[in-house]
């Protein structure tokens, strides 16, 4: 990954437009997400939004991921693979988006819980959704990595008893998907790369109901709960700035489609 | 899109290599080939066979890895 690059204002700018296509593909999905929809459909949906939106998929063609959507539902953490799987009342999804334009990137995820699910999942999506931005909350100027680190760990498996995954983790946005730094979603305080004014990541919390152990499937992308039990997963890219981290995609308009979708629980 | 993380582990030395490279046993029992970490070459930390280290690896090459801490 390399050396870490801090944007400038307009570099930042460029990726903020295409984290807000990134949302209008996410808010897609949250209007015709719903029991029977096959994950292949909603991931056609969400690549038209992009391609009318004069962008390009960002995950396609990166490093050979087939598609626009990383949708992962149930014991899947990420990276699942658009296919005929037809989602069934009571599953959760995390659908993942990237968008590419002009020489930048911006990537979001969301978990949607699909008609009727059961409590002790709907607080585990409400836990993921809030550590996201206990995490982002620390994303300041002079803070260092391991506090957004520490702060996710710290309300999602010491408040909570849940496990957060550490295979993977957020990174860098910019001219590229991943870039440096790596963000785990674990850590301690005070340790880590120092924050600085111009660093843009994805901050993204993958929360698993039961162990923290994954495996990855044969198919060298789809990553599961060892223990079988089911994930969460939200992501924002954030800039950090002298002010304050800013927050550039955006679920607003994706939680108001989620509310008036029937199909979609609200959490 | 996450991204695939370093992977941090513990193991116990086997054998020292030469250019300052190590054979190390994982927790996980994989044999893997490490280094030793550029800060510990400057504070002149040795290692030895028989010591439990901390071993950091790319997802990218499991049998490589850069030893990060020696345990007391």
């Amino acid at each position: 990954m390399g050396r870490i690059h801090l944007k400038s204002p307009e570099e930042i700018e460029l990726i903020r437009k295409n984290c807000l296509i990134v949302s209008k593909a996410l808010a897609r999905v949250a209007e015709i997400l719903r029991p029977g929809i096959s994950s292949l459909e909603i991931d056609k949906a969400a690549e038209e939004v992009i391609l009318d939106l004069g962008a390009k998929p960002g995950f396609k063609g990166y490093g050979g991921f087939p598609a626009t959507l990383c949708v992962s539902h149930n014991d899947i953490v990420v990276h699942g693979i658009p296919g005929n799987y037809e989602y069934l009342d009571g599953d959760i999804v995390s659908v993942d988006c990237g968008s590419y334009s002009e020489g930048y990137y911006g990537d979001s995820a969301y978990t949607f819980g699909i008609g009727e699910v059961e409590e002790p999942i709907l607080k585990l999506l409400r836990v993921t959704r809030q550590s996201l931005y206990e995490g982002i909350d620390k994303a300041r100027v002079g803070h260092r990595l391991g506090d957004v680190g520490a702060a996710i760990q710290d309300f999602t498996e010491k408040q909570h008893g849940y496990a957060v995954v550490r295979d993977l983790v957020g990174h860098g946005v910019g001219k590229n998907l991943h870039e440096a730094p790596q963000v785990p979603n674990y850590g301690k305080r005070g340790r880590g790369v120092k924050l600085q004014h111009g660093l843009v990541i994805a901050i993204e919390p993958m929360i698993n109901l039961g162990k923290k152990d994954v495996y990855q499937e044969q198919d060298g992308w789809t990553i599961r709960t060892r223990d079988g039990s089911v994930s969460a997963h939200f992501e924002h890219t954030i800039a950090v700035l002298q002010e304050g981290p800013e927050i550039l995609s955006s679920h607003t308009e994706l939680e108001e489609n989620m509310k008036k979708n029937a199909n979609l629980i609200d959490f | 899109m996450a991204k695939q993380g370093i992977i941090k582990q513990d193991g116990i030395i086997e054998e020292a290599l030469s250019n300052a490279m190590f054979r190390v046993r994982l927790e996980n029992d994989h044999l893997i080939t490490a280094t030793i970490s550029g800060k510990m070459r400057m504070n002149y930390i040795r290692i030895l066979p028989g010591d439990k280290v901390a071993v950091e690896m790319s997802p990218y090459d499991l049998t490589r890895g850069r030893i990060t801490y020696r345990y007391k």
